[in-house]
């Protein structure tokens, strides 16, 4: 399937515009690719007219142009003649908005433009979705500019079989200043599957992590998903919906009693080393850490803070999930005391949580995240760091930052998420290291790596 | 040969869409698993004979068409330790519903465990592991992969489950075979990837895990259904 046409078109034509209701899904996607993407725009209606003083055509064939990307969001039943225009034409792909298809009984109906499409080689995403962002190329949510929350262009790429969810996600994405590489609301999925665009982005040179939003799989697709996820060379998250068990179906067999459909997904992921996130909050700090890191590691996390409570709180979410923090050997702990601030040698403690206390100062930080990188009982530093520490300055983030550069330890930040500390976060991520807004958030991203690798 | 076997025991089992335990276990011991010596008979004479030659103590099962689980209706008598008390079994379970015969069985013993296998819509084969015997939904201490499984498959099931240490040698006792188990449940996951669109679930509960052995104590095969 050619889907650099789908997700970086040079022409679009839209199916569906309404002359007289600006608000119709199909212009809105026409207004915002028109004024804010560089693919040239067609409005298509078989009315004709006029439409923002651009014509509108009234057939596919009139556009002067070959079309990479048709948008079509008519009504569901007008779909089978819309898409065979499109290949009648030579389009070379399309995204279809339209509900009323399999999810509302209209089966029939969605088989039959499949059927067509298949024959004539013509990839599509939907139907039944919001389609494709493709950052800087094309955005076919019928959400209006002023309503969406855009990442910047970046390294996660992310599938969804629920519109609502891809986008609530790109917000949180977006605040924990992330970027998306791509992100596809593939609905109901009815040509183009999860299987197909992780085949893509194994290989799309953008994209670093590949996220999916999974309700269910058809026969078998399941197999065959984890089976290429298990040789994708790239982090693969899924974030799965439908936890609780379905009713009281009669079971007649142990095995099919203890073997749920969730629990049998969730056991396959580990065994793939699929990174299963578990909620929408995982899901973003797994992203976030694995965009970072993909190597996977045993989880034996070394903590750097500045007040005890801190360190205290860490070390319960980390055994909470099976992430050893070792006590420090003597020696380690002497060397690691060793390099602090005079007036802090007497007061710190080094076992691991490393508490350098309301006293200290940057350069503390930086020779405790130094000393421990060449501590090989610890694979992930954790600095659980609090910007109103008077001795605390904004230059810390891209400081520490320097150290995973020259060591190559992993290392992953807590700072609280407010304005007045952007900086000192922007220090950390803009140089690559992952900072969470919660301390289960960056306990998270250390879980990610230990997960990222078959059990 | 497998499947053409198993296709013969399909068409005499549709009516009631499961395979009756003597068949089962003769379909998994063609299929290189371990099963216990067994006499599968209407005549308690036969059933005498068969426990003279194995020795007391045995297991006397009902088989019947009607009866899926048979301890719910005291279809299984354990631990019969004379002819006395073989004849007294034998007599009970011949007033069962359905009565094909009384399965005996040489007594064996060791953790109980359960070996499972499902079609997953979703996956295809999927094997089971878990702490057997009758508790088994109540303590649910299972792990599951995909089939077919590799030899570190098994290793880290057992490792996942939270009772495993009774498997690797607890308070004194010594540890069960577990390189007979991995030969068990990679002869099983090769039976399961063989039975797609015949078979729905298998569940071999319990496996009875010694030192010396791994024997599949009892087994049920439920038969695929055709959907809708």
């Amino acid at each position: 399937m050619d889907f650099e046409k789908l997700f970086a078109p040079k022409s679009m034509a839209i199916f569906g515009v309404s002359l007289n209701n600006d608000r119709h899904p199909a212009n809105v996607i026409y207004n915002k690719n028109h004024l804010r993407y560089p693919a040239r725009v067609y409005a298509v209606n078989p009315r004709g007219g006029v439409l923002q003083r651009e014509r509108v055509f009234e057939r596919i064939s009139d556009i002067p142009e070959k079309v990479d990307l048709a948008v079509i969001a008519v009504r569901a039943e007008q779909v089978p003649g819309v898409v065979s225009a499109c290949i009648d034409s030579g389009v070379a792909t399309g995204v279809v908005i339209s509900g009323g298809f399999a999810e509302s009984g209209g089966k029939d109906l969605q088989d039959q433009v499949v059927s067509v499409a298949k024959e004539a080689d013509f990839p599509f995403i939907g139907p039944n979705c919001l389609g494709v962002y493709s950052p800087s190329y094309v955005d076919t949510f019928f959400i209006p500019m002023e309503r969406m929350v855009l990442p910047d262009s970046g390294k996660v790429a992310m599938v969804s079989q629920s519109g609502g969810v891809l986008v609530d996600q790109m917000i949180k994405f977006s605040g924990e200043g992330m970027g998306m590489s791509l992100a596809v609301s593939i609905g109901n999925k009815a040509l183009i599957k999860e299987l197909d665009l992780l085949h893509y982005l194994s290989q799309d040179p953008k994209t670093k992590v590949i996220a999916f939003y999974v309700e269910g799989f058809g026969k078998n697709e399941g197999r065959e998903f984890v089976l290429s996820a298990s040789q994708c060379p790239k982090p693969v998250v899924v974030l799965k919906a439908g936890k609780s068990p379905e009713g009281s179906k009669a079971v007649s067999s142990h095995t099919s009693s203890l073997a749920g459909d969730y629990e049998t997904f969730s056991a396959i992921l580990a065994q793939h080393g699929v990174v299963e996130a578990k909620n929408e909050f995982e899901l973003v700090s797994f992203c976030e850490s694995l965009s970072c890191y993909n190597n996977a590691i045993e989880g034996r996390v070394g903590i750097i803070t500045g007040s005890g409570g801190h360190g205290a709180l860490a070390v319960d979410v980390c055994s909470g999930h099976q992430l050893p923090v070792p006590l420090l050997s003597e020696r380690i702990q002497a060397e690691i005391r060793e390099e602090l601030s005079q007036s802090l040698k007497g007061i710190v403690s080094v076992a691991n949580p490393i508490d350098l206390t309301g006293s200290a100062v940057d350069d503390d930080f930086v020779a405790a995240v130094s000393s421990l990188s060449r501590v090989p009982e610890v694979d992930i530093i954790m600095v659980l760091l609090l910007p109103y520490l008077p001795g605390i300055s904004s230059d810390l983030g891209a400081r520490l930052s320097g150290i995973y550069k020259r060591e190559g330890k992993p290392l992953v930040a807590y700072v609280p998420h407010v304005e007045k500390y952007r900086m000192l976060i922007e220090g950390f991520e803009l140089n690559g290291i992952p900072v969470s807004q919660s301390i289960e958030g960056a306990v998270h991203m250390a879980m990610a790596m230990k997960r990222c690798q078959p059990c | 040969m497998l499947k053409k076997q198993l296709q013969q025991i399909l068409v005499a089992s549709k009516k009631q869409g499961w395979v009756m335990e003597p068949e089962a276990k003769r379909l998994l011991s063609r299929a290189g698993m371990n099963v216990p010596r067994f006499q599968w008979t209407t005549r308690v004479e036969e059933a005498l004979r068969f426990s003279a030659e194995t020795g007391y103590p045995v297991v006397a099962k009902i088989v019947s068409s009607e009866i899926v689980h048979k301890s719910d209706v005291g279809g299984v008598v354990s631990g019969i330790k004379d002819d006395e008390g073989l004849k007294s079994a034998f007599s009970r379970l011949s007033r069962l519903p359905g009565f094909s015969g009384v399965l005996v069985e040489e007594m064996l013993e060791g953790v109980e465990l359960i070996l499972g296998g499902k079609m997953d819509h979703q996956f295809g084969p999927v094997i089971l592991l878990g702490i057997g015997g009758t508790g088994v939904e109540i303590y649910k201490d299972t792990a599951l992969r995909m089939a077919p499984l590799q030899e570190s498959d098994v290793a880290s099931m057992v490792g996942s489950l939270k009772a495993h240490r009774l498997l690797e040698g607890y308070r004194g006792s010594k540890p069960v075979d577990l390189e007979d188990l991995t030969r068990m449940m990679l002869a099983f996951s090769d039976l399961m990837m063989g039975l797609e669109g015949l078979v729905e679930s298998i569940d071999l509960n319990p496996v009875l895990c010694s030192p010396e052995r791994c024997v599949v104590a009892d087994a049920r095969i439920m038969l695929w259904q055709e959907e809708g």
